[in-house]
């Protein structure tokens, strides 16, 4: 039995603690009414996933999802909503009869396959590390091992921000 | 029942930290407070206590007593959480922050990362009290954080990557240790590694005032403008605790200063290092920070925005090429 009190019952409660704030991030994000606390929710989701990936060994990556998600990312997204949502609360009408059953069937296919996946996938013990998560260690698979993935994301922004571009050009003429 | 140590010293260092930023808040409202009267050739703060010594105790019971009013319309919840959220990265942040050689509460592999992942969900934790206030100056100063922010986050993460590419490390003790002996030693001098050093350190500088809201881009505040901005609804200690967060957010923005550029702890002529070498090189930075705040009007947004994307992005990209390729040729 291991002691509450001591280093591995704390951060196995913890872990606990951050499974947790995650759920009721996601939980937040989906069932607030108003769209600002929805995206409240969804950065205390990526908290709590920061913190899963903190105790998982992977220090840097937890550090990143709090930088580019959080940090980066909600702003954005709040900022986007601030200058689109009108300030009254806007009443959700529901469209059509069958949304919530087929809502309801989706998304227990995607639970299903991916509780199989995660079932049937031969995972590596915790124990043993593919590296130690350094940022040499990073930088180096980065640019070795993953060189294509690395420059196929670089594309993929390049895109993203040509295409932004093009847009707000378009509005600015009119 | 058997209690871990480590747990008890992370404890110490936790109540530590927390009492630091609280004092520090509240001295430093003290000597903003002195430092502005002086510039204006005023007195200051003088009647309770010596020098008015005292004044931020009393203040502080003052904030504490008023009662705390959440204005009709507002969103409850973010109007609450927004101070927090603002507070606690802050003091997050002081964790991995070393004093001196042994004073650290965490000494961190990633110690630089840590302190600018926290420090960047302080915008998060001013958009949504703005937000939630319903308040048309709040949400207009929360677009300008915004992109404030955003502009001076790039110029600033440049320079720290210039940075940890001629250090090799983001250990926040590893960088000051590889900065002793002397003045000449510290990474503002580094010449050999990039001739452009002092110039990232002022780019560095002028991002940490702006990061932080300070004058003369406090934007998010603009009082003369936007009656208090993101603040303007609120009362007692909800304001409180903002202020704590942001003179916490200058004391961390000074702190990294120091160990990033002036050598932390390590004396200028190379004799007795020590932790009060790091207060001294911090207090200084803070002291010029308000020194700057009671000597310059408040810039225009726009020039706010021009400096960020036209003088110091270009400066500090040219700056990270320079590095790079004298790392790669000496």
């Amino acid at each position: 039995m291991i002691s509450l009190f001591s280093v591995e019952g704390l951060s196995g409660l913890l872990f606990l603690a951050f499974i947790g704030v995650t759920l009721a991030g996601a939980l937040i994000a989906t069932s607030a009414r108003s769209l600002i606390r929805s995206v409240a929710g969804l950065a205390l989701c990526f908290l709590g996933v920061a913190g899963l990936y903190y105790y998982l060994n992977s220090p840097f990556v937890a550090l990143m999802q709090i930088l580019i998600y959080v940090g980066a990312i909600c702003v954005t997204i709040i900022f986007a909503v601030m200058l689109a949502e009108s300030s009254e609360l806007k009443q959700v009408t529901r469209r059509n009869v069958l949304v919530g059953p087929l809502a309801f069937l989706v998304s227990g296919i995607l639970v299903f396959g991916l509780a199989a996946l995660a079932l049937k996938t031969e995972w590596r013990p915790a124990s043993c590390l593919v590296n130690r998560g350094t940022v040499e260690d990073l930088g180096q698979s980065l640019l070795t091992t993953y060189s294509m993935s690395f420059e196929l994301i670089s594309v993929v922004l390049l895109v993203a921000v040509v295409g932004s571009l093009v847009l707000a050009r378009a509005g600015r003429d009119k | 029942m058997h209690v871990d140590p480590e747990i008890i010293r992370l404890l110490a260092f936790l109540v530590g930290v927390i009492a630091f930023a609280a004092l520090n808040a509240a001295y430093l409202v003290w000597l903003e407070r002195k430092e502005a009267a002086h510039i204006q050739r005023r007195i200051g703060p003088k009647e309770v206590g010596p020098f008015g010594l005292f004044q931020p105790l009393v203040d502080g019971i003052k904030l504490m007593t008023k009662q705390l009013i959440v204005p009709a319309g507002v969103d409850p919840v973010l109007f609450k959480i927004a101070p927090i959220l603002v507070m606690v990265p802050a003091i997050m942040s002081f964790v991995t922050i070393p004093f001196s050689e042994t004073l650290v509460a965490r000494n961190l592999d990633l110690g630089l990362l840590v302190i600018f992942a926290f420090a960047s969900v302080n915008v998060l934790g001013l958009l949504l009290g703005a937000w939630g206030s319903r308040n048309k100056y709040a949400v207009i100063s929360a677009a300008r954080v915004v992109s404030q922010n955003v502009a001076y986050e790039i110029p600033m993460l440049v320079t720290v990557v210039t940075l940890v590419m001629i250090t090799g490390t983001m250990n926040l003790h590893n960088i000051v240790m590889q900065q002793q002996g002397g003045f000449w030693h510290w990474n503002i001098l580094n010449l050999s590694a990039s001739p452009l050093m002092p110039v990232a350190f002022l780019i560095f500088f002028v991002c940490m005032l702006a990061e932080t809201n300070r004058a003369p881009f406090d934007m998010a505040e603009a009082e003369s403008e936007l009656v208090a901005g993101a603040f303007t609804e609120y009362s007692g200690m909800g304001f409180g605790v903002f202020f704590m967060g942001e003179y916490a957010n200058i004391v961390i923005g000074a702190s990294v200063a120091t160990i990033l550029f002036l050598g932390g702890w390590d004396c200028p002529l190379g004799l007795f290092p020590g932790v009060h070498w790091f207060l001294i090189k911090m207090y200084f930075l803070i002291f010029t920070v308000i020194w700057i705040r009671w000597t310059f009007p408040r810039t225009t947004f726009y020039g706010l925005l021009n400096l960020s994307w036209k003088i110091l992005i270009p400066i500090s990209f040219f700056n990270l090429i320079l590095t790079s390729a004298m790392l790669k040729v000496f």
